[in-house]
């Protein structure tokens, strides 16, 4: 059934497919995970008392979004191993260090994931009713037990489906660092329609595989959403038929 | 603190000369009460009168701008800043008297993410460091006291309003205040509601529990407190005992607004 050519082993690129597939998964959640970090602190910073903090929040986030994702991917892996390196320097680190493409590519999405999730988790803590951050107040919470039992859980409620969006978007941005001859999927599967003069195949399996990706993605997300609104749901998750299909 | 002899018990709670603006809106100018343990203290008013922010600077949810707040003896501890406003001195020794005023709000504040037990005793095992297994037991024995045991894995939005603000009587009685600060605990619920939150309260005050209750309900004022208060633009135009407020009101405010009230 399978074409040769998409086949696993010597004669076809079936298993490189599916590897790079697996680095793009790789690299989306590397981003993840310094984006979310990024996003938080960033948002923190923008909700701060500081007018520096807001200030530099607002500048990260205006600029990332304003400059097109390449561009940002490009910069992060021309100028990044050198500004680490200095840096670690700074901190009397002596032996260089490896900046490799997917530390590059994962920085680079993380950015710009941070930035547009710093807006998501601001918008989600400033959505908490404020009666409800008062009564914890008059419970005789303390500023940190207050962010920790009710403030952050309740944000999350708020964030996940605006996070959720955000994965998706990263999913797929995670193609364009095939610029920096990353070997993930998108760059696997033009080498191999290259090689073997088959674009079409392949870049349909690419299509069948991203979009596996995001369907398998968005039911863990749905899982999440749950959970996050329990007690509430229907309030702020409204059923959604139509995402369901799959 | 001064004023009271030194055998006698002090006050439950002393608020003394509460002066409150925002911006140019003097909403407070000088509003003061004494609780005896055990008393009832009922503040009523027009809206805009100045009570629930007066309410709201005894636990300092509010800063005063003026005034002095005793709690069981223990004066709130301020100083006054480049500006001349009141700031807290000791921000541990405000959140430790706030866990011993236990408030109940007009719009309940439950947390939407716990269920009904969890909310109660979220308090006790935050702030006053109890066991998780014992501040269970306890928040479903209070559950029992308001009639709500059988929801007690519920969440505050599968409850009716009425439930809601029972639970959060709950909630404040878990951290054993010394005195309990109602603001317009039954203004939000429909009409058919109300009875059963005011049922809860009148056994709070039968138990001889010290409350302030901001109340728009005139039968409750007149029934449970020892002593009303009405506020009008940020003073206290008449005070005593309701039978003399709503039997015989002296000033004309007071007689104006209560036959508004009728």
């Amino acid at each position: 059934m399978i074409p040769e050519i998409l086949q696993f082993g010597d004669t076809g690129f079936g298993d490189e497919l599916v590897v790079g597939a697996l680095v793009t998964l790789e690299i989306a959640v590397y981003s993840l995970a310094i984006g979310l970090a990024l996003g938080l602190a960033a948002a923190g910073a923008k909700l701060s008392r500081s007018p520096v903090l807001r200030g530099v929040a607002e500048a990260y986030s205006l600029i990332i979004r304003g400059i097109p994702e390449l561009l940002i991917i490009l910069l992060v892996y021309y100028s990044g191993g050198a500004a680490i390196e200095a840096l670690l320097k700074l901190f009397g680190h002596d032996g260089g260090f490896d900046f490799n493409k997917r530390l590059a590519g994962s920085l680079a999405l993380g950015l710009i994931f941070g930035a547009f999730a710093s807006e998501v988790f601001r918008g989600a803590f400033m959505a908490v009713p404020k009666g409800q951050i008062e009564a914890a107040v008059a419970v005789g919470m303390t500023r940190r037990q207050v962010f920790l039992r009710i403030r952050f859980p309740q944000m999350l409620r708020f964030a996940i489906p605006g996070l959720g969006n955000l994965w998706m978007v990263l999913l797929k941005d995670t193609s364009l660092v095939s610029v920096i001859a990353l070997d993930e999927l998108m760059r696997e599967t033009s080498v191999a329609a290259e090689a073997t003069q088959r674009p079409f195949v392949f870049y349909l399996a690419a299509t069948v595989l991203y979009l596996l990706l995001t369907v398998f993605s968005d039911v863990f997300r749905a899982r999440l959403e749950r959970h996050a609104s329990r007690g509430v749901a229907g309030e702020a998750t409204p059923r959604r038929p139509v995402r369901r299909a799959a | 603190m001064a004023g009271y002899p030194a055998t006698a018990a002090p006050p439950a709670l002393v608020a003394e000369g509460i002066h409150k603006s925002f911006g140019a809106l003097e909403v407070l100018k000088g509003v003061s009460l004494s609780a005896a343990v055990g008393q009832v203290i009922a503040i009523i008013g027009s809206s805009g009168s100045g009570k629930s922010t007066f309410l709201r600077c005894i636990n300092f949810l509010e800063i005063p701008d003026r005034g002095r707040i005793v709690l069981d003896g223990e004066e709130l501890q301020v100083r006054t800043d480049r500006a001349g406003r009141l700031t807290g001195v000791d921000r541990r020794q405000i959140v430790r008297l706030r866990s011993q005023l236990g408030m109940v709000f007009q719009s309940f504040n439950l947390w939407a993410h716990m269920t009904v037990l969890q909310n109660i005793a979220e308090g006790p095992v935050q702030v006053l460091k109890r066991g998780k297994a014992a501040a269970r037991e306890d928040a479903m024995a209070l559950l029992e006291k308001v009639g709500l045991e059988d929801k007690h894995d519920s969440y505050p939005a599968q409850l009716s309003g009425g439930q809601q603000q029972r639970v959060a009587i709950a909630r404040a009685l878990a951290m054993q205040p010394k005195v309990l600060l109602f603001d317009e605990p039954t203004s939000s619920l429909d009409p058919e509601l109300v009875g059963e939150v005011l049922r809860v309260m009148q056994n709070l005050a039968r138990e001889g529990r010290t409350m302030i209750v901001v109340t728009h309900e005139m039968g409750f004022a007149r029934e449970v407190s020892d002593r009303t208060i009405f506020l009008h633009r940020g003073r206290s135009e008449e005070e005593g005992p309701p039978a003399d407020l709503f039997g015989a009101p002296k000033s004309e405010r007071l007689q104006q607004f209560l036959s508004s009230q009728m």
